[in-house]
């Protein structure tokens, strides 16, 4: 087919549009729901795509850290003439050898490179650029530094008391955080109740291991602009973060991602690594690379956040609950990232994923000289579901109600508005709760696995529920909670669409083209989605909160929408039909009533491009959700929707050795609609082989301050022969919102799995665990503890 | 430095004839030295697959042996996997099934199920795909799709 020729304005009749074979017609096609293959998917599995580790621009030097060697302690010299002697080497920096930088971090109380003191063991004090990785890992071996040590405080609750020692001038009682909330009349609850609970839940480290290791390119143009490779989750808030901590013009600073080896939510603050790799390659004039090995990755990335969790409730005879009250304590680390204000995520499971009428709410954060936390997905969801659902499973118990039946009396549904704030739209809570039940079986199983404790055998399985709420339609917790779109339509009718949103393997780039195809009926490989450069792609909060298909699907198809309207009308024009009669369907303009192709897309943008009108088709748009930024109570509709998910999940405890296998997972999610089903179950699996690991396997340890096990081999994730059998179903509540309907879907899988497991090992055992992981020492010793083996092996023989 | 040794390997099919130092391993030489980067670095210490090759049908961690000791050998990476028909099967099915998410297994993975239909054939049944996967780790898919994807590339069409 020509280009040029078809220049002029076509205006013919409607008959001697149609494409030469006659009346073609084209039937409505929608991808919505369908099993789209992911759109990276073909160069990641052949090995062509190119991570941060594969790119090497020329002249590249590469960079390694030197990190402190206490965990407390006062930095007396640093000499680094040696390392600058090594042959190889190009620069050596200390905080003394930068000429600017600002404290960073979400709690920005900590130097890229410290100065004087040093208060944990990943705490950077100097930093070399080589010609190869060898070579500035020998440099480090070369720098001397004095330390004069200082107490190290390794226990929040030490760490809180009256005369402990201070980390941070100024931060008294080692506070880094505080969260207070309060709905209700607590002691009105109290009164009221006819069962009052209390305990106190301990939550561990894990982190996130995303088998790509962090890495950083950073390089200046002759003009002093700065060209970021970075994995960051969030480049539109880190531009400015940068700029802040290296004291330079944002609008010279450009971040461009390359495809990102996971995310979780470990790129979602800024690290020291970052600014440092930039000082390096401004002392140098080259590109510098940094990148970490397994063991840094593991000893110095952020951690999800270690929380002790007190909580108390209540419920009336009848199976109503009363009311809630929390107290928690977070080992906030040295700094404070965002681990540290997990406990507003924490506060709505809290508040809102039950029906309570009063509740109360203290945490904070203190610092210690132990790792900081970060963010990881479900960002603090897991630790709360974690307390509440085992509290639930308890109440049901002492009240003597199905646990099943106590659940549904509490739940929420849709219409409501908790006393946070929250207005559940869409919400299909209930139906999740019911459908995981029946395709588990989940009532009956649980009566006869109760029934038999005390009886003979080794082997004893139980059955456990829990369920979740998460923002499912972003969180205004910045001014705007937005994303924005450029797109563009060639004279071939290929789309190309310049979202804000990162793909971090999550698959969103996918779901943006399907949404786009479906409002400009062209067809998958007609779209191309660039997302990875901040001097080309419009702002965008970041990937986070779950909200990357509903934020950036509604800003795509705002876009698309302008797009399609142009092209109607530019239809109508040249067809001589009234726009409301025409479709586009398959790169066709066709008639709507039967499908009849009139001609194709491509040629009316031909059209409309060489016409007197010399026009493009090119639109932008922002969405901005209708959420509220809360209050300073922390209440206000903080997500324009809310997903829902509950799972049951099966497991056999070994009661000889501890050892608890997960069987089965039966997982329901309100995911308001399907868009992409193999990117969902994707998802969901994934999400739930991470609860897994969380809930059975995986611990990070942390003694003195040290990281004991910063490697796989001592630190276990999931392998495939342990994954349980998932059986997965969608609710779908269709969000008046959600683009196409969906709400977003991203951490939901992971949260519950801890609380569902430590309800099933009850229902098989009899004891109820506080404390994760499970691993078999831990269970073993619970199991012991109270006696349970006895118990549940009596006359077992075996 | 130590001086470099010259070695003479089959690469995906093709003579190599490469100078490197005895402490390489064979995943740095494939990297850094020859240039093919889909052999991933995840760990360096034999714990999670990302840098599975195959080396005179047995498949091993590359981060674990010396680049020297390919000598003689032949060395197929997941770029030369894909060039073979089982390999074509198995990136189709990686697709098709959703397999891949951030995609940094993916290479590893690809690998190691080359390596397991070539041994097992048609006898590979989810169970033994799961046991032949247990040492490469994955992030994102909690595996099932992996699983999927290897299932149906183990099974010749038609
Ligand atoms: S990089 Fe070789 S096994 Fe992990
Ligand atoms: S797809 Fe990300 S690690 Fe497997």
């Amino acid at each position: 087919m020509g280009i040029a020729p078809e220049a002029q304005v076509e205006t013919v009749a409607p008959h001697e549009a149609r494409s030469p074979a006659g009346a073609k017609q084209i039937a409505k096609d929608s991808l919505i729901g369908k099993r789209i293959a992911k759109l990276d998917a073909p160069d990641k599995a052949s090995g062509k795509t190119r991570y941060i580790h594969d790119m090497n621009l020329p002249g590249q030097l590469h960079a390694k850290i030197l990190r402190s060697a206490r965990v407390h302690a006062r930095i007396k010299r640093i000499d680094v003439s040696k390392a600058r002697a090594l042959p190889g080497v190009h620069a050596v920096i200390t905080a003394a050898d930068v000429p600017y930088q600002r404290p960073l971090g979400v709690g920005k109380d900590h130097l890229p490179l410290k100065s004087d003191r040093v208060r944990s063991l990943r705490d950077e004090i100097a930093a070399v650029a080589a010609d190869s990785p060898e070579i500035a890992a020998a440099a480090l071996k070369l720098i001397e530094v004095e330390y004069e040590d200082l107490p190290p405080l390794f226990d929040a609750a030490e760490a809180a008391k009256r005369g402990a020692p201070l980390l941070h001038e100024g931060k008294e009682g080692n506070v880094a955080m505080t969260f207070d909330y309060a709905h209700g009349d607590l002691a009105q609850g109290e009164a009221e109740s006819d069962v009052v609970i209390e305990d106190t839940f301990q939550l561990h480290y894990v982190t996130h291991c995303c088998m790509g290791v962090s890495g950083v390119i950073a390089e200046f143009d002759a003009a002093g602009g700065l060209t970021l490779y970075s994995q960051t989750q969030v480049p539109f808030l880190h531009k400015r973060e940068f700029a802040d901590v290296l004291g330079i013009d944002p609008g010279r600073i450009r971040i461009i991602q390359p495809p990102i080896g996971g995310g979780f939510g470990s790129k979602l603050d800024i690290y020291p690594f970052e600014p440092i790799a930039i000082f390096l390659a401004r002392a140098t004039r080259r590109p510098v690379k940094l990148v970490f090995t397994r063991e840094e990755e593991f000893a110095v990335s952020p951690t999800r956040q270690p929380v002790v969790l007190r909580l108390r409730s209540g419920a009336k005879r009848d199976g109503t609950l009363t009311f809630r009250e929390v107290e928690t304590l977070h080992d906030n680390g040295a700094y404070t990232s965002w681990g540290a204000t997990t406990p507003f995520v924490i506060m709505q499971t809290i508040s809102s994923l039950y029906r309570v009428p009063n509740c109360k709410y203290h945490t904070s954060a203190i610092y210690t000289n132990n790792p900081y936390a970060g963010s990881f997905r479900g960002y603090g969801n897991l630790q709360g579901t974690f307390a509440v659902e085992s509290h639930m499973d308890k109440l049901a118990e002492a009240l003597g109600i199905d646990p099943l039946e106590f659940r549904l009396r509490n739940a929420q549904d849709p219409g409501e508005v908790t006393g946070q704030g929250m207005h559940f739209k869409s919400c299909g809570f209930k139906d999740c709760v019911r459908t995981v039940a029946s395709r588990s079986d989940f009532q009956r199983k649980h009566r006869e696995y109760r029934a038999q404790w005390g009886k003979p055998g080794r082997y004893k399985r139980g059955v456990g529920i829990a369920s979740m709420l998460h923002v499912g339609g972003g969180a205004k917790i910045y001014p705007s909670d937005g994303c924005g779109t450029i797109l563009k339509i060639d004279d071939f009718a290929h789309v190309t669409l310049m979202t804000g949103a990162s793909e971090i393997g999550q698959g969103s780039e996918t779901v943006l083209a399907q949404l786009v195809c479906e409002e400009l009926g062209v067809p998958l490989d007609a779209v191309t989605v660039v997302n990875n450069d901040t001097d080309i792609t419009p702002w965008d909060v970041g990937v986070h909160a779950s909200r990357t298909t509903f934020i950036a699907g509604n800003s795509a198809i705002g876009a698309a929408r302008k797009a399609r309207e142009k092209i109607m009308a530019a239809a109508a024009k040249v067809t001589g039909h009234d726009a409301a009669v025409l479709d586009l369907r398959n790169g066709m303009i066709v008639l709507a009533a039967d499908g009849e192709a009139i001609m194709p897309l491509a040629k009316l943008l031909r059209s409309l491009h060489f016409s007197d009108k010399a026009e493009l088709v090119m639109t932008t748009h922002y969405y901005e959700p209708p959420s509220q930024h809360q209050d300073k109570g922390f209440k206000g509709d903080v997500s324009a929707a809310y997903a829902w998910a509950s799972q049951v999940i099966e497991v056999e405890v070994d009661t000889e050795t501890g050892i608890v296998r997960m069987k089965h997972v039966w997982g329901a999610h309100d995911v308001g609609r399907v868009l992409n089903r193999l990117g969902i179950e994707g998802q969901i699996e994934g999400g739930v082989v991470m609860g897994q690991g969380y809930a059975l396997t995986e611990e990070l340890v942390i003694e003195n301050g040290a990281t004991r096990n910063p490697a796989f081999r001592d630190y276990k994730l999931v392998t495939a022969p342990e994954i349980p059998e998932m059986d997965i179903s969608f609710i779908e509540t269709l969000d008046g919102e959600g683009p196409r309907g969906a709400k977003g879907v991203g951490e939901a899988p992971a949260i519950c799995i801890a609380a569902a497991t430590a309800n099933a090992i009850y229902n098989a055992t009899g004891v109820r665990i506080y404390k994760l992981p499970f691993t078999p020492e831990n269970v073993y010793r619970a199991l012991h503890a109270q006696g349970a083996c006895e118990r549940s092996t009596a006359g077992s023989g075996q | 430095m130590s001086p470099k040794v010259e070695i003479s390997f089959t690469l995906n099919g093709t003579e190599r004839t490469v100078a490197v130092a005895p402490d390489m391993s064979t995943l740095a030489m494939l990297r850094e030295v020859i240039g093919l980067t889909g052999t991933k670095y995840a760990c360096g210490e034999g714990e999670c697959g990302a840098c599975t090759v195959i080396v005179d049908g047995l498949s091993l961690n590359s981060c674990l042996m010396f680049a020297a000791d390919c000598d003689g050998r032949s060395v197929t990476t997941v770029e030369g996997v894909v060039d073979t028909p089982v390999g074509e099967r198995l990136r189709d099915a990686f697709v098709q099934a959703g397999a891949v998410q951030c995609g940094f297994c993916t290479p590893g993975m690809m690998v190691q199920a080359k390596h397991l239909i070539d041994s097992l054939g048609a006898s590979l049944d989810r169970e033994a795909i799961k046991r032949g996967i247990e040492g490469n780790l994955c992030r994102c898919t909690g595996y099932v799709k992996i699983v999927d994807a290897i299932a149906a590339a183990a099974q010749p069409k038609e």
